[in-house]
């Protein structure tokens, strides 16, 4: 366990060191969050308040997207694991005596947490400071904040074992780029990063609903807001726990079949 | 402690000529060439000795050393370390042996060295007093001192090659592998590496296998000297043997061309031939180049 912490740690470390990117992402964030508001005001007025989510909701899903966008983005995923098994010094990570994939998923879970923390701090201040239209409202209820809480860990879950999935693929071709381009363009969509999914026409949304990425970022983000509520938690609660439980198993599967025909190339 | 017999590994290269039309044909049709890196591979090695492992590039030195650490399976053959088969298990066997890579680094790049250190503390489960112990001695032992608290990434590859050297030793492996460790150095840092290898060697009995080109590594540490070619055991013995192979029934003459100083044809005497010269006319009269 305490080697878990550590992994942890070291990537809050390795997050400290660069302040300065962590300022721009910062600004970076709030302007493209108050953008966000703006044209949904702007759909909104277009269609006479007549959207999916109300108005207020999108706004708290906006800023949540935008506070804890490290946590959940499938699309920046841990560079270093890429470069080690491009470049062979993966050979070291197989030399230790722990279980390569939860070496890996502890790494990437401190990585994010770590950046996380770093970051929502400043940008969730921002979005409670914003005039009110654009203002992120507080949780809807405390039941629904402590809800909140526990579908973001379970959410993150289901985002590190689907990248966990992408690392261990590129074992296979090696360069992760074609990997990067199908899943992060598609997930970005699927996921609701960029429009929340409830804004899918109804059969779209079902197919989108049997697909994992619906249970990353896109139920703690309505339940805070309690556009998510009642008896519709529970079973999104279960099929994140289902994913986390098969996409894990998947990885462990894969990791196997990798263990067993893994060539290092070179020196 | 070390066994291996009639170890096989083979690889599958693709390949194809150079130029744009080849590079279109081999999106259709690629042609596969199957290379022996490893042909019937068998030494043993017994505990608390230290061995050169040489050949030249492409022999399958490396792809021993991958075999032995347990990352690569082989496709035939057997293979026992310490009562245990690489491969299998892995994450057991993997906790008694260090491997230093001298191509790769197992250091985070971004933060200072000390704090790799105590990762690798944590994941290997090494006790606080053992692991500050044993800090401290190889802090001493490869001047380390200020290099610690540097991030990687600011390290000359030496001092960063001594802080790997270091980083593998910190669990105490009773079996050491070293691939290539002293690529790249300067004098003191070779010169460091070396005597720190035949100290720990002799202070905690560690087995050492060491892969290099470097024939002073080799006259400095090993005792004993596996040479390997186009994946096949050639000469297991004494850097003498290896003297007495590379001269044996040869004429001087035959050094003439590796260097200018040979080239008027006068003999030589053994004494004034540099180990480079040796291996040089060795690998061409065993035509393993």
């Amino acid at each position: 366990m305490k080697k878990y912490l550590l992994f942890f740690r070291l990537r809050f470390a390795t997050g400290v060191q660069y302040r300065m990117a962590s300022v721009t992402a910062l600004t970076t964030q709030v302007i493209w969050g108050l953008m966000e508001c703006l044209a949904y005001k702007a759909i909104a007025e277009a269609s006479g308040g007549n959207l999916p989510m109300d108005y207020s909701s999108i706004v708290s899903y906006i800023w949540l997207k935008e506070a804890f966008l490290v946590l959940f983005n499938t699309w920046a995923a841990d560079n270093d694991i890429f470069e080690m098994i491009r470049s062979g010094n993966v050979s070291y990570e197989l030399c230790r005596p722990v279980s390569l994939y939860s070496m890996w998923f502890t790494r990437i879970v401190g990585g994010r947490v770590s950046e996380v923390l770093l970051r929502c701090v400043p940008v969730l201040l921002c979005a409670f400071l914003m005039p009110k239209p654009y203002r992120m409202s507080l949780p809807v209820s405390t039941g629904a904040f402590m809800l909140f809480l526990l579908t973001m860990v379970l959410g993150m879950g289901v985002t590190v074992a689907f990248c966990m999935l992408v690392y261990l693929l590129c074992f296979f071709t090696i360069s992760p780029q074609g990997w990067r381009m199908v899943f992060t363009g598609a997930i970005d969509l699927l996921c609701g990063n960029i429009i929340p999914l409830p804004f899918f026409p109804a059969d779209y949304l079902k197919i989108a609903e049997l697909l994992p990425f619906a249970y990353m970022q896109n139920v703690p983000f309505r339940i805070y807001s309690g556009d998510l509520a009642g008896a519709d938690i529970l079973p999104a609660i279960l099929k994140q726990v289902f994913w986390v439980v098969t996409l894990i198993a998947a990885g462990e599967l894969i990791r196997t079949r990798v263990e067993k025909k893994i060539v290092v190339q070179g020196g | 402690m070390i066994t291996m017999e009639q170890v096989c590994k083979s690889y599958k290269v693709a390949k194809r000529n150079a130029g744009f039309g080849e590079a279109c044909k081999a999106l259709f049709r690629r042609d596969h060439e199957v290379i022996h890196a490893l042909h019937d591979v068998s030494f043993t090695i017994d505990e608390g000795e230290m061995v050169g492992y040489i050949g030249p590039n492409g022999a399958g030195k490396s792809s021993t050393i991958k075999i032995l650490s347990g990352i690569l399976t082989p496709d035939s053959g057997s293979c026992v370390v310490d009562g245990r088969v690489p491969w299998k298990n892995r994450t057991e066997y993997v906790r008694q042996i260090g491997v230093v890579f001298g191509q790769r680094s197992q250091l985070w790049w971004d933060i200072p060295v000390i704090d790799s250190f105590e990762l690798l503390k944590e994941i290997y489960s090494v006790s606080t007093p053992k692991y500050n112990n044993k800090l401290e001695e190889l802090t001493e032992l490869l001047q380390l001192g200020e290099l610690l608290k540097t991030p990687t990434r600011q390290l000359s590859l030496g001092q960063r090659m001594r802080c790997e050297v270091a980083a593998s030793l910190l669990h105490e492996p009773r079996i050491l592998f070293l691939d290539e460790p002293t690529i790249g150095l300067d004098a003191v840092s070779k010169l460091a590496v070396r005597d720190f290898i035949k100290k720990i060697n002799r202070e905690h009995k560690t087995t050492v296998i060491l892969t290099t080109h470097d024939m002073q590594d080799i006259e400095a540490i090993a005792e004993r000297v596996i040479l390997i070619g186009k994946g096949q055991i050639l000469l297991d013995g004494s850097l003498q043997d290896l003297r007495r192979a590379a001269t044996d029934g040869r004429d001087k003459t035959t050094y003439a061309g590796d260097n200018a100083a040979f080239a008027d044809g006068n003999a030589v005497a053994d004494e004034a031939l540099t180990l480079d010269h040796v291996m040089a006319a060795l690998y061409r009269k065993l035509d393993i180049m």
